[in-house]
């Protein structure tokens, strides 16, 4: 085994055993096995660094930030911003005003349902979602529609779960006032063409929010090279904290968008007549904030960057194709997401046993995985399934674990079938 | 692997891979009810055929998993030829069975269903049947859930 270690430590310049030291909840038994964790797509473990960060501010330097005027509150404010600057160089956004703290891409995607499409669509205007979203990127859409008439529209997908770029580009219209897809899907794996998607989009004049939820842990997202309008992800898929997430928005569009939720430190000056809103990014963040989090989802991107994301991103890519081979040579699986473009999910069906036997089989394991139809119903019934087992991938899973999760499956057929 | 047994007993793999009553819609079928776990996935129709207050003849179709659907096949096979008063304690048997409130009542072969107590994110698919039955025989004409 440690030739093929070798090996891939060469080839992709990424250590996973030194990477697994960072993580304590890996070095654990459940039921008597070694923790195998594969439900990364649905929340990733914490790298010590994010533990100790949190921990650290709570011991020493937490107050309430920006309006205090004692040491805590300066201590506390810088460690805050200072997490919003990180984001800025993480997405290479132009502005930190363009960085909007929220509690994670559901609230991001809801944010700009009803600060931005609310206030610029219209009876029988028309929103584009795809058939793979998430149901955070299709029922604040569903909502927008119902209050101002708009219609949604669904591009679809082909049987390997690709969009059909050729009926996007019939969808989009004179109508049409916002698309909003997902990057990389969290029940298929596949990478969207999202500057592809971008380009079409904006040849029309129509703004594109990326949902990044899956995309930020494991590929480089550069606002400005992919030029989107909108980019929700959150903080605990990337191995940060829970309650903390991001949207970026180009400026111009922030700016012109009235204020989300109304509170403290939106405001510049409230009198009884009429209130005055704070500038960007500060008129999106009502109330004191997830202090912790945000300063946490700080930790997260330093250690993201310290081991760096092109390497990481080999390392899962080799690792998926592993795991992809090993799954398709057990009798009786099925793989549900074969695009030519995937990310860190395997999603799949084993004939005769139904997904929340293997999920549980599988804890038996020790191996944790997800069962379910993840949020995405309607892609489940394009499949014509009730749910899929779902391992995901993170960047401190190892070969070993993959050949664990085959083994395990093999376990399940022989118990139910 | 003997706890995961308690679980996945023989008699519920059985009754999963060759469930009772299963795709039967008997003929004067006149209660039936509607059982979905979105969650899971978990989908049954049950259909009774219910005359003089005796359960006549039952079947049900769906999907589900291998503890919900061996639940269900289970149950068809108990509650036929039974009253409805003794369908409604069975299932009153069978729903402190599986939340441990009582143990000990007699419920003859569906005491394998004991053992889905110790997985408590299973219990709402071994109990999606019997609350899918207790709506039919209220002739309650709606979508039952248990999670």
């Amino acid at each position: 085994m440690s030739t093929v270690k070798q090996r891939i430590t060469t080839t992709s310049g990424f250590d996973v055993e030194k990477a697994r030291q960072d993580f304590p909840a890996l070095h654990q038994q459940v039921r008597g096995k070694p923790l195998v964790y594969l439900d990364n797509g649905a929340s990733a473990q914490k790298p010590k660094i994010v533990i100790d960060t949190i921990s650290q501010l709570y011991a020493h330097d937490y107050s309430n930030v920006h309006r205090g005027v004692h040491a805590l509150a300066e201590r506390s404010t810088k460690a805050f911003e200072g997490a919003r600057e990180k984001v800025r160089q993480f997405i290479n956004a132009a502005s930190t005003r363009e960085i909007i703290f929220v509690r994670g891409t559901t609230e991001a995607i809801n944010l700009v349902a009803q600060s931005y499409a609310r206030n610029n669509v219209q009876k029988h205007d028309e929103i584009i979602i795809t058939h793979m979203e998430h149901h955070s990127n299709i029922v604040p859409w569903q909502l927008v529609c119902e209050q101002t008439g708009a219609l949604l529209r669904v591009v679809p997908i082909n049987d390997s779960g690709e969009l059909i770029l050729e009926e996007f580009e019939k969808l989009l219209g004179p109508r049409t006032k916002l698309v909003a897809l997902v990057h990389v899907s969290n029940a298929l794996g596949t990478i969207n063409p999202v500057r592809q998607i971008i380009k079409l989009a904006h040849a029309q004049n129509v703004p594109v929010l990326l949902d990044s939820a899956q995309t930020a842990p494991h590929l480089k997202v550069d606002v400005q090279q992919l030029d989107c309008d909108f980019c929700a992800f959150s903080g605990h898929k990337m191995y940060g904290p829970s309650g903390i997430g991001v949207l970026y928005g180009k400026e111009a569009l922030l700016d012109a968008m009235p204020p989300y939720h109304g509170g403290g430190e939106m405001i510049k000056y409230v009198t009884f007549e009429k209130t005055e809103y704070n500038e960007l990014p500060h008129k999106f963040e009502a109330g004191t904030p997830n202090i912790a989090g945000t300063i946490g989802l700080g930790a997260a991107i330093d250690y993201l960057t310290g081991l760096d994301l092109d390497a990481i991103a080999a390392y899962e890519h080799d690792l998926l194709g592993y795991a992809a081979k090993a799954a398709s040579e057990v009798p009786g699986l099925r793989i549900i997401g074969t695009a030519r473009e995937k990310a860190s999910i395997l999603s799949f069906l084993l004939e005769g046993v139904h997904a929340h036997d293997i999920g549980t089989i599988l804890d038996h394991e020790g191996i944790a995985v997800r069962a379910g139809h993840h949020c995405t119903m309607p892609l489940m019934r394009r499949f014509g399934v009730a749910a899929t087992a779902r391992a995901s991938f993170g960047l401190y899973n190892t070969r070993e674990e993959v050949d664990a999760l085959i083994a395990g499956l093999h376990k399940v057929k022989e118990v139910i079938c | 692997m003997s706890d995961l047994r308690d679980l996945y007993e023989e008699v519920i793999l059985d009754h999963n891979r060759n469930p009772r009553n299963f795709l039967n819609k008997p003929d004067g079928t006149n209660r039936k009810a509607h059982g979905f776990n979105p969650l899971c996935g978990d989908e049954f129709a049950l259909h009774l055929v219910v005359e003089d207050g005796i359960i006549k003849d039952v079947g049900f179709e769906g999907t589900g998993c291998a503890i919900s659907t061996a639940s269900a096949s289970l149950m068809t096979e108990a509650i036929k030829g039974k009253t409805e008063e003794e369908a409604y304690a069975l299932f009153d048997k069978i729903h402190k069975l599986l939340l441990q409130e009582d143990r000990s009542a007699d419920v003859g072969k569906l005491a394998v269903l004991a053992g889905v107590h110790a997985y408590p994110t299973r219990v709402k698919c071994a109990t999606l049947a019997w609350h899918t039955l207790h709506a039919a025989l209220e002739s309650e004409n709606k979508t039952v859930t248990t999670e």
